[in-house]
Protein backbone atom coordinates (compact mmCIF):
# COMPACT_ATOMS: atom_id res chain seq x y z
CA UNK A 1 0.00 0.00 0.00
CA UNK A 2 3.09 2.53 0.97
CA UNK A 3 4.55 1.56 -1.54
CA UNK A 4 1.78 1.97 -3.77
CA UNK A 5 1.22 5.66 -2.44
CA UNK A 6 4.89 6.39 -3.38
CA UNK A 7 4.69 5.00 -6.68
CA UNK A 8 1.21 7.36 -7.53
CA UNK A 9 3.25 10.05 -6.41
CA UNK A 10 5.96 10.01 -8.12
CA UNK A 11 3.64 9.58 -11.12
CA UNK A 12 2.21 12.78 -10.79
CA UNK A 13 5.35 14.50 -9.57
CA UNK A 14 7.00 13.01 -13.04
CA UNK A 15 3.74 14.69 -15.15
CA UNK A 16 3.85 18.16 -13.41
CA UNK A 17 6.73 18.01 -14.10
CA UNK A 18 9.67 19.16 -11.38
CA UNK A 19 12.29 18.95 -13.42
CA UNK A 20 13.46 17.92 -16.87
CA UNK A 21 15.33 14.54 -15.29
CA UNK A 22 12.80 14.18 -13.56
CA UNK A 23 11.08 11.18 -15.71
CA UNK A 24 7.36 9.81 -14.27
CA UNK A 25 6.95 5.97 -12.83
CA UNK A 26 5.55 4.34 -15.78
CA UNK A 27 8.60 6.24 -18.47
CA UNK A 28 11.11 4.83 -15.25
CA UNK A 29 9.33 1.46 -15.50
CA UNK A 30 9.37 1.16 -19.58
CA UNK A 31 12.95 1.90 -19.34
CA UNK A 32 13.25 -0.47 -16.61
CA UNK A 33 11.84 -3.11 -19.05
CA UNK A 34 14.03 -2.42 -22.17
CA UNK A 35 16.95 -2.43 -20.36
CA UNK A 36 16.20 -6.59 -18.99
CA UNK A 37 14.91 -7.26 -22.43
CA UNK A 38 18.53 -5.70 -23.74
CA UNK A 39 20.21 -7.89 -21.36
CA UNK A 40 22.40 -4.33 -19.97
CA UNK A 41 20.38 -4.62 -16.47
CA UNK A 42 20.78 -8.34 -15.43
CA UNK A 43 24.44 -7.86 -16.94
CA UNK A 44 25.35 -4.81 -14.74
CA UNK A 45 23.51 -6.26 -11.70
CA UNK A 46 25.67 -9.24 -12.30
CA UNK A 47 29.34 -7.69 -12.25
CA UNK A 48 27.92 -5.71 -9.40
CA UNK A 49 26.97 -8.84 -7.36
CA UNK A 50 30.15 -10.09 -7.57
CA UNK A 51 32.57 -8.13 -4.80
CA UNK A 52 29.18 -7.20 -3.07
CA UNK A 53 28.37 -11.13 -2.27
CA UNK A 54 32.38 -11.75 -1.54
CA UNK A 55 32.36 -8.54 0.23
CA UNK A 56 28.78 -9.51 2.48
CA UNK A 57 29.72 -12.70 3.20
CA UNK A 58 33.58 -11.89 4.78
CA UNK A 59 31.58 -9.49 6.70
CA UNK A 60 29.00 -11.65 7.91
CA UNK A 61 31.17 -14.11 9.08
CA UNK A 62 34.27 -11.77 10.39
CA UNK A 63 31.68 -9.28 12.04
CA UNK A 64 29.91 -11.70 13.54
CA UNK A 65 32.63 -13.81 15.08
CA UNK A 66 34.38 -10.98 15.98
CA UNK A 67 31.01 -9.37 17.67
CA UNK A 68 30.26 -12.19 19.02
CA UNK A 69 33.33 -12.78 21.04
CA UNK A 70 33.58 -9.17 22.36
CA UNK A 71 30.31 -10.05 23.63
CA UNK A 72 32.09 -13.20 25.50
CA UNK A 73 35.48 -11.50 26.43
CA UNK A 74 35.72 -8.25 28.60
CA UNK A 75 39.49 -8.45 27.59
CA UNK A 76 38.18 -8.56 23.85
CA UNK A 77 36.26 -6.12 24.29
CA UNK A 78 38.08 -3.52 25.73
CA UNK A 79 40.57 -4.13 22.57
CA UNK A 80 38.50 -3.83 19.79
CA UNK A 81 35.28 -2.09 20.90
CA UNK A 82 36.76 1.32 20.53
CA UNK A 83 37.60 1.05 17.03
CA UNK A 84 34.40 -0.30 15.73
CA UNK A 85 32.73 2.37 17.20
CA UNK A 86 35.12 5.15 15.63
CA UNK A 87 34.51 3.49 12.56
CA UNK A 88 30.89 3.18 12.85
CA UNK A 89 30.15 7.04 13.69
CA UNK A 90 33.43 7.77 10.94
CA UNK A 91 32.05 8.82 7.72
CA UNK A 92 33.71 5.72 5.22
CA UNK A 93 32.53 6.99 2.22
CA UNK A 94 35.88 9.50 2.77
CA UNK A 95 37.60 6.63 2.94
CA UNK A 96 37.09 5.18 -0.12
CA UNK A 97 39.44 7.47 -2.31
CA UNK A 98 42.07 6.02 0.00
CA UNK A 99 41.44 2.65 -0.96
CA UNK A 100 41.69 3.31 -4.47
CA UNK A 101 45.32 4.88 -3.42
CA UNK A 102 46.35 1.57 -1.80
CA UNK A 103 44.56 -0.86 -3.68
CA UNK A 104 43.94 -0.15 -7.06
CA UNK A 105 40.64 -0.15 -8.93
CA UNK A 106 40.12 -3.62 -9.04
CA UNK A 107 38.24 -6.39 -7.32
CA UNK A 108 40.16 -5.97 -3.77
CA UNK A 109 39.34 -2.53 -3.40
CA UNK A 110 35.22 -2.55 -3.87
CA UNK A 111 35.32 -5.64 -1.77
CA UNK A 112 37.01 -3.07 0.90
CA UNK A 113 34.63 -0.58 0.05
CA UNK A 114 31.41 -3.07 1.09
CA UNK A 115 33.46 -4.64 4.41
CA UNK A 116 34.29 -0.92 5.74
CA UNK A 117 30.43 -0.07 5.84
CA UNK A 118 28.88 -3.23 6.59
CA UNK A 119 31.50 -4.59 9.22
CA UNK A 120 31.53 -2.38 11.74
CA UNK A 121 27.37 -2.46 12.50
CA UNK A 122 27.71 -6.00 12.15
CA UNK A 123 30.18 -6.20 14.89
CA UNK A 124 28.46 -3.61 17.18
CA UNK A 125 24.99 -5.46 17.01
CA UNK A 126 26.71 -9.22 17.53
CA UNK A 127 28.33 -7.75 20.31
CA UNK A 128 25.74 -5.93 21.70
CA UNK A 129 23.21 -8.62 21.22
CA UNK A 130 25.73 -10.99 23.05
CA UNK A 131 26.09 -8.86 25.99
CA UNK A 132 22.41 -8.35 26.58
CA UNK A 133 21.77 -12.01 26.25
CA UNK A 134 19.23 -11.86 28.99
CA UNK A 135 21.18 -13.08 32.44
CA UNK A 136 18.18 -14.95 33.53
CA UNK A 137 18.43 -17.49 31.03
CA UNK A 138 22.16 -17.78 31.47
CA UNK A 139 21.79 -18.24 35.12
CA UNK A 140 19.03 -21.11 34.50
CA UNK A 141 21.63 -22.67 32.36
CA UNK A 142 24.26 -22.99 35.16
CA UNK A 143 22.25 -23.92 37.77
CA UNK A 144 21.97 -27.06 35.24
CA UNK A 145 25.48 -27.43 35.03
CA UNK A 146 25.58 -26.46 31.31
CA UNK A 147 29.19 -25.77 30.32
CA UNK A 148 30.33 -22.85 29.11
CA UNK A 149 30.23 -24.34 25.33
CA UNK A 150 26.22 -25.18 25.79
CA UNK A 151 25.33 -21.99 27.63
CA UNK A 152 26.96 -19.73 24.32
CA UNK A 153 25.76 -22.50 21.84
CA UNK A 154 22.38 -23.04 23.66
CA UNK A 155 21.74 -20.00 25.05
CA UNK A 156 23.49 -17.11 24.70
CA UNK A 157 23.26 -17.50 20.50
CA UNK A 158 20.15 -17.64 20.13
CA UNK A 159 18.54 -15.35 22.16
CA UNK A 160 20.97 -12.82 20.56
CA UNK A 161 19.96 -13.95 17.37
CA UNK A 162 17.00 -11.41 16.79
CA UNK A 163 19.96 -8.20 17.12
CA UNK A 164 22.72 -10.38 15.38
CA UNK A 165 19.87 -10.69 12.82
CA UNK A 166 19.31 -7.10 13.19
CA UNK A 167 23.04 -6.03 12.79
CA UNK A 168 23.00 -8.57 9.53
CA UNK A 169 20.28 -6.51 7.59
CA UNK A 170 21.67 -3.17 8.55
CA UNK A 171 24.90 -4.48 7.61
CA UNK A 172 23.53 -6.12 4.05
CA UNK A 173 22.15 -2.41 3.86
CA UNK A 174 25.59 -0.65 4.57
CA UNK A 175 26.81 -2.77 2.11
CA UNK A 176 24.84 -1.83 -0.92
CA UNK A 177 25.43 1.52 0.26
CA UNK A 178 29.47 0.36 -0.25
CA UNK A 179 29.08 -1.01 -3.82
CA UNK A 180 27.38 1.58 -5.34
CA UNK A 181 29.78 4.05 -3.44
CA UNK A 182 32.57 2.45 -4.77
CA UNK A 183 31.12 2.01 -8.66
CA UNK A 184 30.74 5.95 -8.20
CA UNK A 185 33.96 7.02 -7.11
CA UNK A 186 36.74 4.31 -8.01
CA UNK A 187 35.51 2.99 -11.31
CA UNK A 188 32.43 2.95 -13.03
CA UNK A 189 30.89 -0.60 -13.57
CA UNK A 190 27.83 -2.71 -13.18
CA UNK A 191 25.30 -0.48 -11.83
CA UNK A 192 27.39 2.22 -10.90
CA UNK A 193 28.47 2.44 -14.40
CA UNK A 194 24.71 2.02 -15.47
CA UNK A 195 24.12 5.15 -13.30
CA UNK A 196 26.85 6.70 -14.64
CA UNK A 197 26.68 6.39 -18.33
CA UNK A 198 23.01 7.09 -18.34
CA UNK A 199 23.20 10.58 -16.50
CA UNK A 200 25.68 11.20 -19.00
CA UNK A 201 24.27 10.83 -21.82
CA UNK A 202 20.81 12.54 -20.53
CA UNK A 203 18.55 9.07 -20.58
CA UNK A 204 17.00 10.12 -17.02
CA UNK A 205 14.17 7.25 -17.35
CA UNK A 206 17.39 4.93 -17.67
CA UNK A 207 19.12 6.47 -14.72
CA UNK A 208 16.45 6.18 -12.42
CA UNK A 209 15.23 2.83 -13.82
CA UNK A 210 18.91 1.81 -12.57
CA UNK A 211 19.27 3.54 -9.76
CA UNK A 212 15.15 1.91 -8.26
CA UNK A 213 16.28 -1.09 -9.21
CA UNK A 214 19.13 -1.58 -7.08
CA UNK A 215 17.12 -0.06 -4.17
CA UNK A 216 14.42 -2.63 -4.46
CA UNK A 217 16.48 -5.58 -5.01
CA UNK A 218 18.27 -4.77 -1.84
CA UNK A 219 15.32 -4.32 0.11
CA UNK A 220 13.96 -7.83 -1.56
CA UNK A 221 17.61 -9.45 0.04
CA UNK A 222 17.17 -7.56 3.49
CA UNK A 223 13.78 -8.90 3.96
CA UNK A 224 14.27 -12.24 2.63
CA UNK A 225 17.48 -12.53 5.76
CA UNK A 226 14.47 -11.51 7.66
CA UNK A 227 12.80 -14.59 6.69
CA UNK A 228 15.91 -16.74 7.08
CA UNK A 229 16.18 -15.93 10.54
CA UNK A 230 12.70 -17.05 11.69
CA UNK A 231 12.83 -20.05 9.75
CA UNK A 232 16.54 -21.04 11.17
CA UNK A 233 16.24 -20.10 15.14
CA UNK A 234 13.05 -18.62 16.14
CA UNK A 235 10.47 -21.33 15.50
CA UNK A 236 8.46 -19.51 17.97
CA UNK A 237 7.36 -16.38 15.69
CA UNK A 238 6.34 -18.77 12.79
CA UNK A 239 2.77 -19.62 15.14
CA UNK A 240 0.58 -16.53 15.85
CA UNK A 241 -0.79 -18.34 19.21
CA UNK A 242 -2.84 -17.03 21.23
CA UNK A 243 -2.75 -17.81 25.63
CA UNK A 244 -5.32 -19.97 26.51
CA UNK B 1 -2.98 -35.35 50.39
CA UNK B 2 -0.61 -32.92 52.68
CA UNK B 3 -1.29 -35.33 55.66
CA UNK B 4 0.33 -37.56 53.43
CA UNK B 5 3.19 -34.80 53.11
CA UNK B 6 3.58 -34.73 56.95
CA UNK B 7 3.73 -38.54 56.94
CA UNK B 8 6.54 -38.27 54.47
CA UNK B 9 8.57 -36.13 56.41
CA UNK B 10 8.20 -37.74 59.50
CA UNK B 11 9.52 -41.63 57.92
CA UNK B 12 12.22 -39.47 56.27
CA UNK B 13 13.69 -38.47 59.59
CA UNK B 14 14.74 -34.95 60.15
CA UNK B 15 18.34 -35.59 59.07
CA UNK B 16 19.72 -32.46 57.90
CA UNK B 17 19.97 -33.15 53.86
CA UNK B 18 21.24 -28.84 53.13
CA UNK B 19 23.23 -27.28 56.15
CA UNK B 20 24.08 -23.85 56.07
CA UNK B 21 26.99 -22.64 58.08
CA UNK B 22 28.59 -18.81 58.86
CA UNK B 23 27.23 -17.85 55.84
CA UNK B 24 27.93 -14.25 55.14
CA UNK B 25 26.92 -12.45 52.06
CA UNK B 26 28.40 -8.72 50.96
CA UNK B 27 27.57 -7.58 47.40
CA UNK B 28 30.27 -5.01 45.31
CA UNK B 29 29.45 -1.82 46.59
CA UNK B 30 28.46 -2.89 50.18
CA UNK B 31 25.73 -4.10 50.64
CA UNK B 32 26.00 -6.77 53.35
CA UNK B 33 23.03 -9.08 52.33
CA UNK B 34 23.70 -11.91 55.12
CA UNK B 35 25.36 -12.13 58.12
CA UNK B 36 26.28 -15.53 59.99
CA UNK B 37 23.47 -17.37 59.02
CA UNK B 38 23.15 -21.08 60.50
CA UNK B 39 20.89 -23.16 59.13
CA UNK B 40 19.55 -26.80 58.56
CA UNK B 41 17.04 -28.14 56.61
CA UNK B 42 15.50 -31.33 57.09
CA UNK B 43 15.42 -34.03 54.40
CA UNK B 44 12.14 -34.36 52.74
CA UNK B 45 10.65 -31.28 53.95
CA UNK B 46 9.44 -28.05 52.63
CA UNK B 47 10.99 -25.11 54.58
CA UNK B 48 9.79 -21.59 53.78
CA UNK B 49 12.61 -18.86 53.91
CA UNK B 50 10.34 -15.29 54.68
CA UNK B 51 11.26 -11.97 55.80
CA UNK B 52 10.95 -8.29 54.52
CA UNK B 53 11.76 -7.55 51.18
CA UNK B 54 15.66 -6.96 50.76
CA UNK B 55 16.61 -9.34 54.23
CA UNK B 56 18.79 -11.92 51.52
CA UNK B 57 16.26 -14.25 51.33
CA UNK B 58 17.27 -15.26 47.41
CA UNK B 59 20.75 -14.20 48.38
CA UNK B 60 20.52 -17.20 50.85
CA UNK B 61 18.80 -19.27 47.99
CA UNK B 62 21.41 -18.69 45.25
CA UNK B 63 24.12 -19.67 47.55
CA UNK B 64 22.65 -22.71 48.14
CA UNK B 65 21.95 -23.25 44.75
CA UNK B 66 25.93 -22.51 43.89
CA UNK B 67 25.15 -19.08 41.78
CA UNK B 68 27.01 -17.30 44.44
CA UNK B 69 29.44 -17.24 46.30
CA UNK B 70 29.40 -16.09 49.86
CA UNK B 71 31.88 -14.58 51.07
CA UNK B 72 32.23 -16.34 54.24
CA UNK B 73 30.43 -20.07 55.60
CA UNK B 74 29.63 -22.86 53.71
CA UNK B 75 26.97 -25.00 52.41
CA UNK B 76 26.76 -28.49 52.54
CA UNK B 77 24.44 -30.80 50.67
CA UNK B 78 24.20 -34.52 51.58
CA UNK B 79 27.52 -33.58 53.37
CA UNK B 80 29.27 -32.69 50.43
CA UNK B 81 30.85 -29.08 50.25
CA UNK B 82 28.92 -26.68 47.72
CA UNK B 83 30.77 -25.03 44.71
CA UNK B 84 28.72 -24.78 42.04
CA UNK B 85 25.77 -25.78 40.92
CA UNK B 86 25.19 -29.50 41.18
CA UNK B 87 22.78 -32.58 40.26
CA UNK B 88 21.26 -32.71 43.34
CA UNK B 89 19.87 -29.68 43.35
CA UNK B 90 17.33 -27.87 40.82
CA UNK B 91 16.35 -24.03 40.69
CA UNK B 92 12.85 -23.21 40.16
CA UNK B 93 13.12 -19.14 39.03
CA UNK B 94 10.51 -16.85 39.88
CA UNK B 95 10.95 -15.70 36.09
CA UNK B 96 10.68 -18.91 35.14
CA UNK B 97 13.57 -18.69 32.66
CA UNK B 98 12.21 -20.43 30.28
CA UNK B 99 13.33 -20.49 26.38
CA UNK B 100 11.26 -18.52 24.40
CA UNK B 101 12.23 -20.18 20.97
CA UNK B 102 11.57 -23.66 22.54
CA UNK B 103 8.67 -25.75 23.15
CA UNK B 104 7.05 -26.86 26.11
CA UNK B 105 9.16 -30.46 25.63
CA UNK B 106 12.55 -29.30 25.06
CA UNK B 107 11.89 -26.28 27.77
CA UNK B 108 11.05 -29.38 30.10
CA UNK B 109 14.01 -31.73 29.07
CA UNK B 110 16.74 -28.77 28.87
CA UNK B 111 18.50 -29.92 31.93
CA UNK B 112 18.50 -33.56 30.33
CA UNK B 113 19.39 -31.47 27.11
CA UNK B 114 22.75 -30.45 29.04
CA UNK B 115 23.90 -33.79 30.15
CA UNK B 116 23.62 -35.53 27.12
CA UNK B 117 20.82 -37.83 27.57
CA UNK B 118 19.62 -39.05 24.31
CA UNK B 119 16.56 -37.47 22.87
CA UNK B 120 14.28 -40.32 22.98
CA UNK B 121 15.12 -40.69 26.85
CA UNK B 122 14.64 -37.25 26.98
CA UNK B 123 11.28 -36.92 25.40
CA UNK B 124 10.00 -39.76 27.58
CA UNK B 125 11.25 -37.99 30.58
CA UNK B 126 9.47 -34.66 29.64
CA UNK B 127 6.29 -36.24 28.86
CA UNK B 128 5.59 -37.72 32.08
CA UNK B 129 6.83 -34.65 33.90
CA UNK B 130 4.36 -32.68 32.20
CA UNK B 131 1.58 -34.91 33.19
CA UNK B 132 2.82 -34.55 36.45
CA UNK B 133 2.28 -30.65 36.43
CA UNK B 134 -0.72 -31.25 34.48
CA UNK B 135 0.22 -29.62 30.73
CA UNK B 136 -0.91 -32.61 28.72
CA UNK B 137 -1.58 -31.17 25.13
CA UNK B 138 0.88 -28.55 25.53
CA UNK B 139 3.90 -30.19 24.24
CA UNK B 140 4.37 -28.41 20.79
CA UNK B 141 3.31 -25.22 22.15
CA UNK B 142 5.97 -22.17 23.20
CA UNK B 143 6.13 -20.16 26.10
CA UNK B 144 4.37 -17.30 25.03
CA UNK B 145 1.52 -19.14 24.23
CA UNK B 146 0.71 -20.19 27.91
CA UNK B 147 -0.27 -18.17 30.71
CA UNK B 148 2.24 -17.22 33.68
CA UNK B 149 0.72 -19.82 35.77
CA UNK B 150 1.48 -22.44 33.07
CA UNK B 151 5.16 -21.08 32.16
CA UNK B 152 5.73 -21.82 35.80
CA UNK B 153 4.24 -25.14 36.02
CA UNK B 154 7.18 -25.85 32.82
CA UNK B 155 9.81 -24.48 35.51
CA UNK B 156 8.68 -26.55 37.91
CA UNK B 157 8.64 -29.43 35.52
CA UNK B 158 11.85 -29.13 34.73
CA UNK B 159 13.30 -28.96 37.28
CA UNK B 160 11.76 -31.90 38.58
CA UNK B 161 13.08 -33.73 35.51
CA UNK B 162 16.55 -33.32 36.64
CA UNK B 163 15.62 -35.77 38.95
CA UNK B 164 16.93 -33.78 42.01
CA UNK B 165 17.03 -34.39 45.69
CA UNK B 166 16.72 -30.89 46.27
CA UNK B 167 14.11 -28.03 44.54
CA UNK B 168 15.35 -24.40 45.32
CA UNK B 169 12.06 -22.15 44.92
CA UNK B 170 12.93 -18.60 44.67
CA UNK B 171 8.67 -17.30 44.87
CA UNK B 172 7.69 -19.35 41.97
CA UNK B 173 4.32 -17.64 42.39
CA UNK B 174 5.02 -14.60 42.70
CA UNK B 175 4.24 -13.52 38.90
CA UNK B 176 1.15 -15.79 38.76
CA UNK B 177 -2.30 -14.21 39.52
CA UNK B 178 -4.07 -15.39 42.75
CA UNK B 179 -6.51 -18.08 42.15
CA UNK B 180 -3.95 -19.99 39.70
CA UNK B 181 -1.63 -19.62 42.58
CA UNK B 182 -3.60 -21.71 44.91
CA UNK B 183 -4.65 -24.61 42.53
CA UNK B 184 -0.76 -24.62 41.80
CA UNK B 185 -0.27 -24.65 45.32
CA UNK B 186 -2.42 -27.53 45.94
CA UNK B 187 -0.66 -29.40 43.20
CA UNK B 188 2.42 -28.76 44.34
CA UNK B 189 1.92 -30.31 47.78
CA UNK B 190 0.16 -33.19 45.67
CA UNK B 191 3.64 -33.27 43.67
CA UNK B 192 5.52 -33.12 46.34
CA UNK B 193 3.69 -35.84 48.40
CA UNK B 194 4.44 -38.52 45.47
CA UNK B 195 7.85 -37.11 44.63
CA UNK B 196 9.43 -36.87 48.20
CA UNK B 197 11.85 -34.08 47.64
CA UNK B 198 12.96 -32.01 49.85
CA UNK B 199 12.12 -28.21 49.09
CA UNK B 200 13.46 -24.35 50.33
CA UNK B 201 11.03 -22.34 49.34
CA UNK B 202 11.60 -18.81 49.23
CA UNK B 203 7.96 -16.49 49.12
CA UNK B 204 6.84 -13.29 50.71
CA UNK B 205 4.01 -14.51 51.09
CA UNK B 206 2.87 -15.38 55.01
CA UNK B 207 -0.17 -17.19 54.27
CA UNK B 208 1.54 -19.67 51.35
CA UNK B 209 4.77 -20.36 54.02
CA UNK B 210 2.27 -21.66 56.56
CA UNK B 211 0.32 -23.24 54.21
CA UNK B 212 2.81 -25.11 52.23
CA UNK B 213 5.80 -25.86 54.55
CA UNK B 214 7.03 -28.06 57.57
CA UNK B 215 9.01 -25.11 59.04
CA UNK B 216 9.29 -21.30 58.28
CA UNK B 217 12.69 -19.69 58.95
CA UNK B 218 12.18 -16.04 59.40
CA UNK B 219 14.97 -13.96 58.72
CA UNK B 220 15.72 -10.32 60.27
CA UNK B 221 15.98 -7.14 58.22
CA UNK B 222 19.09 -6.68 56.37
CA UNK B 223 22.03 -7.91 56.85
CA UNK B 224 19.73 -10.95 57.19
CA UNK B 225 20.20 -13.47 60.06
CA UNK B 226 18.23 -16.07 61.40
CA UNK B 227 15.22 -14.37 63.41
CA UNK B 228 13.36 -17.78 64.32
CA UNK B 229 12.49 -21.13 63.33
CA UNK B 230 8.64 -21.63 63.49
CA UNK B 231 7.56 -25.27 63.12
CA UNK B 232 4.24 -24.93 60.87
CA UNK B 233 3.38 -29.09 60.51
CA UNK B 234 -0.12 -29.06 59.54
CA UNK B 235 -0.19 -32.66 59.55
CA UNK B 236 -4.01 -34.62 59.86
CA UNK B 237 -6.00 -32.35 58.27
CA UNK B 238 -8.05 -33.41 55.45
CA UNK B 239 -8.46 -30.81 52.38
CA UNK B 240 -6.60 -27.59 51.47
CA UNK B 241 -9.81 -25.85 52.73
CA UNK B 242 -9.94 -27.48 55.99
CA UNK B 243 -6.07 -25.80 56.42
CA UNK B 244 -6.61 -22.83 55.34
CA UNK B 245 -9.78 -22.57 57.72
CA UNK B 246 -8.06 -24.21 60.89
CA UNK B 247 -6.84 -22.67 64.22
CA UNK B 248 -3.53 -23.28 64.22
CA UNK B 249 -3.08 -22.36 60.72
CA UNK B 250 -4.72 -18.81 61.48
CA UNK B 251 -2.70 -18.47 64.55
CA UNK B 252 0.79 -18.99 63.14
CA UNK B 253 -0.05 -16.74 59.96
CA UNK B 254 -0.99 -14.35 63.06
CA UNK B 255 2.09 -14.64 64.98
CA UNK B 256 4.67 -14.41 62.20
CA UNK B 257 2.65 -11.13 60.90
CA UNK B 258 3.25 -9.64 64.58
CA UNK B 259 6.62 -10.77 64.27
CA UNK B 260 6.82 -9.38 61.09
CA UNK B 261 5.21 -6.06 61.50
CA UNK B 262 8.29 -5.28 64.05
CA UNK B 263 10.33 -5.25 61.38
CA UNK B 264 7.82 -2.78 59.19
CA UNK B 265 7.48 -0.55 62.53
CA UNK B 266 11.29 0.07 63.64
CA UNK B 267 11.48 0.89 59.43
CA UNK B 268 8.93 3.55 59.87
CA UNK B 269 11.03 5.11 63.25
CA UNK B 270 14.12 5.31 61.22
Amino acid sequence: MSIALVCGAWEIAGRVPISLAFPSFFDTAAAFWRMTLDGSLPIAFLITLHPLVIGIGISIVFGVGLGVTMGLSRGFEWLAAPVFIVMQAAPMAALIPLITFVYGIGLTAKVLAVCLLAVPVVVLNSYAAVRNANPSLVQMCRSFQGTRLQQIMKVIIPDASPVIFAGLRLGVAAGFIGIVLAELLITPTGIGDLITYHRAVANYAEMYASIVSIVVFSAVIVSLLEKVEVVLLRPEKRIKGTPE
Amino acid sequence: MSDQVAQAAQSAGSDPIVRVTGISKRYEGGVQALEGVDLDFPEGRLTSLLGPSGCGKTTLLKIIAGLLEPNAGEVQVAGRRVTGPGPERAFVFQDFALLPWATVTRNVAFGLELQGISKAERREKARHYIREVGLTGFEDRYPHELSGGMRQRVGLARAMAVDADVLLMDEPFSAVDEQTRRKFQEDLLHLLSVEKKTVIFVTHSIEEAVYLSSQVVLLSRRPGRVSKIIPTDLGGLESPDAIRRSKRYLDTVEDIWGMLKQYLLEDEIK
